[in-house]
C-alpha cells in the first residue's frame, strides 16, 4: 500500500528526516517510536502534505501513486487520513457540516454521490457508537471547547465515518487518561481491517498494550535504526532509548 | 475647510440650484413654519460644510472625489408622490425565503401605501413622509434636529421629500417582522434622499428589516437619513441588509434615541456590490437602564469601499451597549470601521464593549479600523478591542487533510468568521438568507 523509500526532507532549511524506508501492507499496523525530536511528528506531516516541509530526497508511493505530487485534500480523498497531535477548534463550522463536506468531497473523487441526509444520518449515528463519541459533540462547532481527550475522539470519529485506507495516528495517546486511551484503542482496533494499515506515532510502549502492532520501527535523528516486532516496543520500555543514541553514535563514528 | 473645493463638485451646484427651485416653487408650502425653518438652517449648515473631503476627521480614510464627479439630478419634488411599479426581477432579489412578514415596498424613496404579508394590526401605522411632513401632529418629529454637524444629514434635512413613517402604539406587540425593501432603479444618474422617522412607544415591541436593492446602469446616490425614537421599556429590533448593485453610493446615517429600560438591537449586513457604503449609526441613551447591540457585518469585493462609523452616545448612568463589527475584505476592496464610545460624566456604571475584527483576503485590500473610547466618568466597565488577521493556515490545513478543497476550505472559513454575528440575528429565516447572501460572494463549496 505504502512505499516510502529515501525520504529526506527540511522545514525552514534544517534537516529533519534524513533517508527513511518503510513499507507497510494493507492489514498491518505499524508502530513508529523514537525519543523527542526524532522525526516523528515529521514524517506523519510529510505524509499528509503539510506545506512547510520541503522533500529534498527520495520518494513515497501510495497505491501505485506518487504520494508527493498531490496537495493534502487529493491525499486525504485517496484514503490517507492523519489523526492530528494537536486537532484545531474552528468556532463557527460544525463538526457535523465539516464531515458531510469531507465526505461527500471523498465520495465525489471516487465517482459516488453524496450520501443524502438519511443515510449520512445512519451512517454518523452507527460511528458514533462505534467509536463511543458523544452525539452532544458531533453537533457543537469542530472541536470548539473539546477537552484534550475529547479532541482525539474526534478524530477517530472522523476515521470512522471518512473511511481511509491509511491511518496516521500522530501521538494520539498524549494527554489522554486511561479511560480515554481504551476507548480510542478499542475504536482503532474495531475498524483494523484486511484492507486497510495503521502507521501509529507514539513516545511511549503503552498505547501498543491496547492496540497490537505488527511491527515496531524505532525512529531516532531522522533515521529509522532499528526496526523488529511488538517485543521491541517492551524492549525499549525497559532500556530507554538511551542505548539507541549510543549504537547511533557508534555506527556514525565508524563509517 | 472645504469651501474651496465643494463649489468644484457639479453636484455641490445642483445641490444650491435645487433648494432654491424648492423654495420658489413651493414644494414646502403645506409645511410648518418650524419645519421650513429647520430646511432652511439645514441648508444653510450644508452650504457652509459643503461636502466632506478627507481633511475631516470622521472622512479621513473615505475619499469621496471618486464618487463625486459624476453628475447627478436630483430626485425631487416633480415627480415625489408618484410611485414608480418596481421590477419584479428586484423585488426577487430582495426576497427573504419562507420568512412570514409584512412587507412595503419604496422605489427610490417612495412607497406607493400597499402592504402585503396580511393586513397590519390597528396599533402600527405606516405613513408616506410626504404626508405625514404636512400633518401637524406629526411634522415635530422632522423639525427636532436642526444645525446638524454632519454634511450628509444637513443635505438631507435640507431636501427629503419622501419616505416611510412608522408608529407603533404604546404596549403593542407586532409579532410578524416588518420588511421594508429599499428599490433603487433609475435611467438618470440620481440623487435620492429617503427620509425614515420610526417611532416605537412606551413598552411597545417591532422588528423591522430593511433590504436595499438595486438595477439599471445609472448611478444612484442615496443619501438617507433614518430617526428612531425607541421609547421606555420598548424594544426595536433593526435589521439591514445592504445588497446594492454596482453604480450605487450609499451614505446612510441611522440616529437612534433611546429612552429609559429601552432595547435596541441592529443588524448592519454589506455585501459586495454598491460602490460605496457609509453608515453613520448613532444611538443616544439619553436616559437610564438603556441596552444596546449593534453588530455589523461586512464582506467587500471589487473596489468597493465600505465605510462604517458608530457611535454610542452614553448620556446616562446604568445603561449597556455592546458592539460586535466583523469584515471580510476580498479583491481590491477598502474597509473602514469607525467605532466611538462616549461616555459622559454622568454616565456611571456604565458597561461598553466593543470589537472589530476583520479578515483581510487578499493582498490588494485595506482595512482601517479605530476604536474610539472617550470616558468621562469614573465608575464604568468599558473594554474595546480590534484584530487584522489572515486565514489560520493551521485551520486550512486541517480542513484539506479531511479532503476539503482549498476554495470550499476558505469557504467555510469565512462562514465560520461570520457566524459570530449571524448567530446572533434571532429570526432564523433572516439568517439562513444572510449565510445564503454570503456565500453567493465566497469561494462556492462544490461538493
Amino acid at each position: 500500500m505504502l512505499t516510502i523509500k529515501n525520504l529526506h526532507a527540511e522545514v525552514e532549511e534544517k534537516q529533519i528526516l534524513k533517508g527513511i524506508n518503510l513499507s507497510v501492507n494493507a492489514g498491518e499496523v505499524h508502530a513508529i517510536m523514537g525519543p523527542n525530536g526524532s522525526g516523528k511528528s515529521s514524517l506523519a506531516s510529510v505524509l499528509a502534505g503539510r506545506e512547510n516541509y520541503q522533500v529534498t530526497q527520495g520518494e513515497v508511493i501510495f497505491k501505485g501513486l506518487n504520494l508527493l505530487d498531490m496537495n493534502p485534500e487529493v491525499r486525504a480523498r485517496e484514503g490517507v487520513f492523519l489523526a492530528f497531535q494537536y486537532p484545531i477548534e474552528i468556532p463557527g463550522v460544525s463538526n457535523i457540516n465539516f464531515l458531510k463536506t469531507a465526505l461527500a468531497e471523498i465520495r465525489a473523487h471516487k465517482g459516488l454521490p453524496p450520501l443524502d441526509a438519511k443515510e449520512f444520518l445512519k451512517m454518523s449515528r452507527e460511528k458514533q457508537k462505534l467509536v463511543e463519541f458523544d452525539a452532544q459533540l458531533v453537533n457543537r462547532s469542530l472541536n470548539e471547547g473539546f477537552s484534550g481527550g475529547e479532541k482525539k475522539r474526534n478524530e477517530i470519529f472522523q476515521l470512522a465515518m471518512l473511511e481511509p485506507a491509511l491511518s496516521i495516528l500522530d501521538e494520539t495517546d498524549s494527554g489522554l487518561d486511561i479511560d480515554a486511551l481504551r476507548i480510542v484503542s478499542k475504536g482503532v482496533n474495531k475498524l483494523r481491517s484486511e484492507n486497510n494499515a495503521f502507521i501509529i506515532i507514539t513516545h511511549y510502549q503503552r498505547l501498543l498494550e491496547y492496540i497490537v502492532p505488527d511491527f515496531v520501527h524505532v525512529l531516532y535523528d531522522g533515521r529509522i535504526v532499528k526496526s523488529g516486532t511488538k517485543e521491541l516496543a517492551l524492549e525499549l520500555e525497559e532500556k530507554g532509548y538511551d542505548w539507541l543514541k549510543e549504537d547511533a553514535r557508534e555506527k556514525a563514528t565508524t563509517i | 475647510m472645504s469651501m474651496t473645493s465643494s463649489p468644484s463638485i457639479p453636484l455641490f451646484e445642483e445641490v444650491v440650484n435645487g433648494f432654491h427651485k424648492l423654495s420658489v416653487s413651493g414644494g414646502t408650502q403645506q409645511e410648518s413654519s418650524d419645519l421650513r425653518r429647520t430646511r432652511q438652517q439645514a441648508f444653510d449648515k450644508f452650504r457652509e460644510l459643503g461636502f466632506p473631503s478627507i481633511r475631516h476627521e470622521d472622512w479621513r480614510y473615505t475619499n469621496l472625489a471618486r464618487f463625486l464627479k459624476d453628475e447627478f439630478t436630483i430626485e425631487g419634488w416633480e415627480v415625489s408622490g408618484k410611485a414608480v411599479l418596481p421590477d419584479a426581477a428586484l423585488l426577487k432579489k430582495a426576497e427573504i425565503a419562507s420568512l412570514d412578514c409584512y412587507q412595503v415596498v419604496l422605489v427610490n424613496g417612495v412607497w406607493d401605501g400597499k402592504v402585503t404579508g396580511g393586513t397590519l394590526p390597528g396599533n402600527i401605522r405606516l405613513l408616506k413622509v410626504a404626508e405625514a411632513r404636512q400633518d401637524p401632529a406629526l411634522s415635530l418629529y422632522f423639525e427636532k434636529q436642526a444645525g446638524w454637524s454632519e454634511h450628509f444629514a444637513n443635505l438631507n434635512g435640507a431636501l427629503f421629500s419622501d419616505g416611510l413613517f412608522i408608529r407603533v402604539d404604546a404596549g403593542a406587540t407586532i409579532e410578524k417582522p416588518l420588511h421594508v425593501v429599499h428599490v433603487y432603479t433609475s435611467e438618470n444618474n440620481l440623487l435620492v434622499q429617503p427620509r425614515n422617522v420610526w417611532v416605537i412607544h412606551r413598552n411597545a415591541e417591532l422588528s423591522v428589516i430593511e433590504t436595499l436593492v438595486s438595477g439599471g446602469e445609472a448611478k444612484i446616490w442615496v443619501n438617507g437619513l433614518t430617526e428612531i425614537l425607541v421609547h421606555a421599556d420598548a424594544r426595536f429590533h433593526h435589521t439591514m441588509l445592504q445588497t446594492a448593485g454596482a453604480g450605487v453610493r450609499l451614505v446612510q446615517q441611522t440616529t437612534v434615541h433611546q429612552q429609559r429600560q429601552s432595547l435596541y438591537n441592529n443588524f448592519t449586513i454589506t455585501l459586495p456590490g454598491a460602490d460605496l457604503v457609509r453608515n453613520d449609526l448613532q444611538t443616544r441613551l439619553e436616559e437610564d437602564h438603556t441596552e444596546t447591540h449593534l453588530y455589523g457585518l461586512y464582506l467587500a469585493a471589487g473596489s468597493q469601499l465600505v465605510d462604517n462609523h458608530t457611535l454610542v452616545d452614553h448620556q446616562k448612568p446604568h445603561c449597556l451597549s455592546n458592539e460586535l463589527y466583523k469584515g471580510v475584505l476580498l479583491e481590491q476592496s477598502t474597509g473602514v470601521f469607525n467605532g466611538k464610545v462616549y461616555v459622559h460624566q454622568d454616565a456611571q456604571k456604565t458597561n461598553a464593549f466593543q470589537q472589530n475584527n476583520n479578515l483581510v483576503i487578499s493582498k490588494k485590500a485595506t482595512i482601517d479600523s479605530k476604536p474610539q473610547l472617550e470616558i468621562f466618568a469614573d465608575d464604568v466597565k468599558c473594554s474595546h478591542g480590534s484584530t487584522v488577521g489572515q486565514f489560520s493556515e493551521e485551520a486550512l490545513f486541517y480542513l484539506r487533510a479531511r479532503g476539503i478543497g482549498e476554495e470550499a476550505a476558505k469557504g467555510l472559513l469565512i462562514n465560520a468568521f461570520a457566524f459570530d454575528v449571524t448567530e446572533k440575528i434571532r429570526i432564523p429565516e433572516v439568517e439562513a438568507h444572510v449565510n445564503e447572501l454570503i456565500s453567493l460572494h465566497i469561494p462556492v463549496n462544490h461538493a
